[in-house]
């Protein structure tokens, strides 16, 4: 595959295309709901009502509002794009009667809502575009243009640089800058080195990556590709939690028809270097999402992380230095290369360049999936695009980061969303997952509830973490039982600071966060759930 | 000027240890610099000849300049580190750890073969505790008393791993394993199944001999007469890496 294969691909796949496509969501949400009927229903009352040359149904990825789907949209050239929302099987040809003058009683998304006008995709910006089935597909949208030019254009450190000077930062939650741990990975002398793609997404109410994954895979494995070009592996593995069966069945189809093209194994792009990708499938253990537990489960062995330092970098898969980066890290790599480090410095604030993609859930009425430049002010996100609490409720906080996270109380709603505000408030801006509490909600029972998460899903390996979230969880219970005494919230305290402290890795050093952030906004809460004799006289009585 | 050379030998490296000054070799980590020079820092899940796991976290340190407390028998030395091993918080966090330790399991000294020879019981007693703060959760285990020789005692195992590192790495019958996690994690045999059933075991006993508590032990022990000898694994693995044998 050279670039005049690509640009011919690009051509022809640009050239059948007819003047109307319904696109179809065809993403875990959508199909879990009927999806794949609608858009088998579509494709027959097209055929029926003769139009196969004038109308194509494509199976797409994420069309963003998860909570109305089965999403259709229908994108006619020259005239305004239509989404069609709940669309049912049954309404497939009432929809199609559309192009032939009649009408239909399928609901009408509001594009011009801004959950969609203050998008900026750039991560998702073939998804819910492309069919994610098809590498042709993935062409004619620019595909592998990035890693033509990387390959042919760019030496390995020009490619490092670019990234560096671009202002990425790792998307898995801790942020740390990309280019570095490249240059790190690129600099350390070795034989053998490997790239991992860190997609064991574990963070309750999170889909980002596997929206990527559903929708994108060829980018995700393109970015791969630069990236072991630029520090010189071999060899990738995609780590995926066995829990997404369709984004394992997705990469499976991308990683073969890259093979057949030339794009993966040996002379990728009929160039002197090698690489290919396999896949690992996760046992369901949130704690694999930690590199070095997850590099030990690729390894064969039990998943449990091992104290860092030696970092990844240096000691990593088998013992080789290993770049590990997650989903959406590698899916900002191919546009990056192909328009530039200064086209992406520009979006974003001076810290925190770029995109971030979000999973809106909870109480919000547009459950579903956006991406925003960087420095977005929370209230924006949750309130202007999400439309706020339902039924007339207010939103009392905004949980970020999962269970190694925080709430983000109502007050604080005009912070940017970035990495450092967000740490400052004693959060951390996680992979992407935001669920959003109304004024109902017991802030004591959310950190119970990811309490109970962690102490579920600790490996066992070090008595901070393995003993200290099962008394954490316990004292947690007791407040919400009503039986817990001032000591007791002391000792909550004392337990949260030392697990926080000691543990080996980032699942029990980052356990404490949901209960440190509600003690920090939410205090008057666990107050009120002391026993009335253990109060002082000055802490008013429980009011439920 | 002429390049730097690549140095073929392995230089060795100084560093303070609680304001003393003391030398290492280049790969030693901070806890085996320590003991070389007669510092002590507390360990529990460390056993001489075996790698180190840095699961306990009693061994944590604080190095000048880091942010996070490291484990010093997985750290190595660096030139000019400056480490502090016993300041008010780590004394704090170890006490802490020790009682989570004996409110997980049944840790009932009283009745235990390994009264007074358990490096629990003394790290605890070092420790100044004397009561634990959390409440007991009394879990109800199997005893395994299958294997004609040894037994297992899930009730006063603190899940160290040094028995499995033992099997693995200095008999190499890879017998003993993990399973389960979290709180739920137990020690092994084979798939599971009753120790004198497994088809690995070549009852050497190391891993007996490795139990820092009263976990394993040998059958026909009373209470406080588990003696074992832990340093006879360090001692194999001395004489097989380094031809060296410590009388």
């Amino acid at each position: 595959m050279l670039l005049a294969d690509l640009l011919q691909l690009k051509d022809s796949e640009l050239t059948a295309r007819r003047p109307v496509t319904l696109r179809c969501c065809l993403a875990a949400g959508c199909l879990s709901s009927a999806g794949k009927e609608v858009k088998e229903a579509l494709d027959k009352a097209v055929a029926e009502a003769g139009l196969d040359d004038r109308v194509q149904v494509l199976g797409v990825g994420c069309l963003r509002l998860c909570c109305e789907g089965p999403l259709v949209l229908c994108e006619e050239q020259g005239k305004e794009p239509i989404l069609y929302e709940r669309v049912q099987p049954e309404d497939a040809t009432s929809l199609v009667g559309t192009f032939k003058g009649g009408t239909t009683h399928v609901r009408r998304g509001d594009l011009q809502h801004p959950f969609f006008t203050r998008q900026v995709s750039v991560v998702l910006e073939n998804c819910g575009v492309i069919d994610p089935d098809r590498i042709e597909c993935y062409i004619s949208a620019d595909g592998y243009l990035a890693l033509r030019d990387a390959l042919r254009e760019m030496s390995p450190q020009e490619v490092i640089h670019t990234i560096t000077r671009s202002g990425l930062r790792g998307r898995g939650g801790a942020g740390y800058p990309t280019g570095l741990k490249w240059a790190t990975v690129a600099k350390t002398r070795s034989a053998r080195k490997y790239v991992i793609c860190n997609a064991d997404e574990g963070d309750p109410g999170a889909f980002m990556d596997r929206s990527i994954l559903e929708s994108d895979p060829h980018r995700v494995i393109e970015g791969m590709i630069i990236a072991a070009y630029a520090v010189g592996a071999e060899q990738g593995y995609i780590y995926v939690r066995a829990e997404y069966p369709l984004a394992i069945q997705r990469l499976n189809t991308a990683i073969r028809q890259a093979k057949t093209a030339g794009l993966l194994g040996s002379g990728v792009m009929e160039s002197p270097f090698n690489f290919d990708v396999a896949i690992r499938i996760g046992a369901g253990a949130f704690v694999c999402g930690e590199e070095t537990a997850l590099m030990a489960s690729v390894e064969g062995q039990r998943g449990q992380p091992h104290p860092r330092p030696p970092y990844p970098a240096e000691l990593g898969l088998f013992g080789h230095p290993t770049l590990i980066n997650n989903v959406e890290t590698f899916a900002n790599v191919p546009p990056i290369i192909r328009k530039g480090a200064d086209w992406f410095a520009g979006i974003g604030t001076e810290k925190s360049k770029g995109t971030k993609v979000f999973a809106l859930a909870g109480k919000i009425n547009r459950t579903g999936l956006i991406e925003v430049p960087m420095g977005t002010p929370l209230r924006v996100i949750v309130e202007t695009m999400g439309g706020g609490a339902p039924d007339g409720n207010q939103i009392k906080a905004v949980q970020t980061g999962g269970p190694s996270g925080g709430c983000i109380p109502a007050s604080h709603l005009d912070t940017p969303v970035e990495y450092e505000s967000l740490a400052a408030l004693g959060s951390i801006m996680g992979s992407g997952g935001m669920i959003v509490m109304d004024q109902d909600t017991n802030m004591v029972d959310v950190a119970r509830f990811f309490m109970e998460f962690c102490r579920d899903e600790s490996c066992g390996k070090c008595i901070p973490c393995r003993a200290g979230t099962v008394q954490l969880y316990d004292l947690l219970g007791k407040l919400l039982e009503r039986r817990a005494s001032a000591a007791d919230l002391t000792q909550l305290e004392e337990l949260c600071d030392m697990v926080k402290h000691t543990s080996l890795c980032g699942l029990g050093q980052t356990a404490p966060n949901p209960v440190l952030s509600t003690l920090n906004f939410f205090r008057q809460e666990y107050l009120n759930l002391l026993q009335a004799e253990n109060r002082t006289s000055a802490e008013p009585a429980a009011t439920g | 000027m002429a390049p730097l050379q690549s140095i073929s030998f392995m230089a060795a490296k100084t560093l303070t240890i609680d304001g003393e000054l003391i030398s290492a070799e280049e790969d030693q980590s901070v806890l085996e610099a320590a003991r070389d020079n007669d510092l002590h820092i507390p360990t529990l899940c460390h056993l001489g000849g075996v790698m180190a796991v840095g699961a306990c976290r009693m061994c944590l340190v604080e190095v000048e300049g880091s942010p996070r407390l490291l484990s010093a028998c997985t750290t190595r030395v660096a030139e000019g580190m400056v480490v502090h091993t016993n300041s008010e918080r780590l004394r704090k966090y170890r006490r802490m750890i020790l009682e989570l330790l004996f409110a997980e399991r049944n840790h009932v000294c009283a009745v235990c073969v390994s009264n007074g020879q358990c490096e629990l019981q003394t790290l605890a007693m070092n420790h100044g505790m004397d009561h634990v703060r959390y409440p007991y959760r009394h879990p109800a285990f199997d005893v395994d008393l299958s294997h004609p020789r040894y037994g297992l005692d899930p009730h006063r195992c603190i899940l160290c791993t040094r028995c499995v590192r033992a099997c693995w790495h200095v008999e190499g019958a890879g017998t003993l394993n993990v399973a389960g996690r979290g709180d739920a994690s137990r020690i092994i045999t084979d798939l599971n199944q009753p120790w004198a059933d497994s088809e690995t075991c070549t009852s050497c006993g190391k891993c007996v001999q490795a139990c820092p508590t009263g976990a394993l032990f040998f059958q026909g022990s009373a209470v406080g007469e588990m003696q074992r000898d832990r340093s006879r694994l360090e001692y194999i693995v001395t004489a097989r890496e380094r031809k060296q044998w410590i009388v």
